[in-house]
């Protein structure tokens, strides 16, 4: 109790102390912009999204997120923690998912990137989408896009032979299983708490290409 | 984030000499804990210099039967390469405890070896790290040290090497090859490479200044049975509090290294002859003068029942 009553005050204290260090820390930057000692340096970057090809002239700061939804319009991709810790913001580039929030835009030159808008739209879904429809694998929606851009390119892993942590065996051919997907989907948080119906509804797109 | 410049490195040389050129930038590839890190302006560089164009994505035999992994090989690829499944399975099993599917599928091996600390107060601008600021003093010590170091830390520094892969590769007795700003290159044994906070906390590595990562190399397979154990607050996704790599042989001889215990990777080979005789003689001499603080005290216990799970594991 003592314990657990001291952890809540220095929680607390903890996040006074980082609020007013932020807030001091704000004016400098803007004024080390002003005098241009920090001044933004745009480059110029060309990848595909979602089959289009597109031409951006972006500060070299931005995140591929921030880059599809800011200056692309795509805002189905979600910022959610903005550190790979909660998986909302998740796309798939060159065939594999990644956290869109921890790559720069212009380190995608010529690369191939499909967010949710991509895999389906209203009247014609993924069938990952309409699984998660069908099996209500969200509640509020907000980590939805990245839970099935992340399931379906699971799927794709899965049938590659990538390992992972759940297998007993790293040298046997990993399978679809409940354990399998949740392990494999550990990078992608729901604080509704759908998690058993994600499951069921990976479990029937996986049924359905087996 | 401070703003920053960016170039794409066309060749090794061309890397290190635009490094040398430039004393704030920074190597970028995978970017997973770099950019993290940057968006805090824990990590201010002023030009990043991405090396992903380099064409260090293989994994090849070398001629004396091991494998060398180039420095950007994924650690999706690195642990699912049939070679390294089948005859360096501690270090495939090692790789899949860490992290997410996000993640690895970006993160690279060099990045894996030089990514930080987690410590909460190196990560916490709001208060004091000598391994973010030198000379600001170390909040962990008096702090919530539940994660932190119980061996080989400092008055300075109780700060954890948060890879998994590392335990794994040295246990497996890896080497680094690097590329200097000179273009001279070098091989560091993976015990050297990693350091021991001391005085100096900020520095983590060996490395010198602008020197590149360019391969990861492994001798050749020392069979046994190879088991990567993880314990952590929830089932994935997290960083060890304790983690074991062991290479058990027939005769019950053997080798283990720990994860989440101290700032590097902690093996001590004078301890493994105690393999034979059960996880608590090879624990008590591992962790000779080992300095738990009152959070983090556990973790003795901790790594003697994982290294004992982990022992009758590979017995099975």
């Amino acid at each position: 109790m003592d314990a657990a009553h001291k952890l809540e005050i220095s929680r607390r204290g903890v996040l006074i102390v980082g609020a007013a260090a932020s807030a001091v820390a704000a004016p400098s930057v803007s004024e080390a912009q002003a005098a241009g000692a920090d001044a933004p340096v745009l480059a110029k970057v060309a990848f595909e999204v979602n089959g289009t090809r597109r031409e951006l002239e972006l500060d070299t700061r931005t995140t591929l997120l921030d880059a599809l939804r800011e200056n692309l319009n795509l805002t189905g991709s979600k910022k959610g923690c903005d550190h790979g810790q909660c998986g909302a913001c998740t796309v798939i580039v060159d065939g594999r998912r990644i956290n869109s929030c921890l790559t720069l835009a212009v380190m995608h030159e010529g690369g191939r990137i499909t967010t949710i808008e991509g895999l389906g739209q209203p009247g014609a879904l993924h069938p990952m989408q309409a699984a998660f429809v069908k099996h209500d694998g969200f509640q509020c929606g907000y980590c939805t896009p990245g839970q099935i851009c992340s399931a379906v390119a699971v799927l794709d892993e899965i049938k590659a032979g990538v390992p992972s942590h759940a297998g007993a065996d790293v040298t046997a051919a990993p399978q679809v299983t409940s354990d399998e997907l949740r392990e494999r989907m550990s990078g992608n948080i729901c604080r509704c708490g759908a998690y058993s119906n994600i499951i069921e509804a990976i479990t029937e797109v996986a049924g359905g290409n087996a | 984030m401070r703003a920053f410049s960016y170039e794409r490195a066309r060749d090794p040389q061309a890397a290190v000499a635009a490094m040398a050129r430039t004393p704030d930038a920074k190597f970028i590839a995978g970017g997973t804990n770099l950019l993290d890190l940057m968006k805090l302006e824990i990590e201010r560089p002023g030009r990043l210099i991405d090396v992903n164009g380099l064409g260090f994505d293989k994994i090849e035999a070398t001629a004396d039967g091991g494998l060398r992994i180039g420095a950007l090989v994924r650690n999706t690829d690195l642990a699912a390469d049939e070679r390294v499944r089948r005859d360096y399975g501690v270090l495939s099993r090692a790789l899949v405890a860490g992290a997410s599917g996000q993640l690895r599928n970006k993160a690279t091996t060099a990045g894996n070896l030089l990514q930080r600390t987690r410590c909460p107060y190196f990560y916490d601008p709001g208060q004091p790290c000598n391994k973010r600021q030198p000379g600001s003093g170390c909040g962990a010590l008096q702090g919530f040290s539940r994660q932190l170091a119980v061996i080989g830390g400092s008055e300075a520094c109780i700060a954890t090497h948060p890879s998994d892969m590392a335990v794994a590769m040295r246990v497996l007795d890896a080497s680094v090859e690097t590329l200097n700003p000179e273009g001279k290159a070098r091989r560091i044994p993976i015990a050297e490479f990693h350091r021991l906070p001391g005085d100096k906390p900020q520095i983590d590595t060996t490395l010198g200044r602008g020197e590149l990562i360019t391969a990861v190399t492994l001798p050749r397979p020392i069979g046994g049975v190879q088991v990567y154990r993880k314990v952590r607050d929830r089932a994935s996704y997290a960083f060890a509090l304790v983690s074991v790599a062991a290479v058990v042989q027939r005769d019950g001889s053997g080798r283990v290294a720990f994860g989440g215990v101290a700032h590097k990777p902690w093996r001590v080979e004078a301890a493994e002859p105690a393999m034979a005789s059960g996880a608590k003689a090879v624990v008590d001499r591992a962790f000779a003068g080992a300095k738990p603080r009152h959070d983090n005290a556990f973790k003795l216990l901790l790594a003697e029942r994982t290294l004992a799970a982990a022992m009758a594991e590979a017995r099975a």
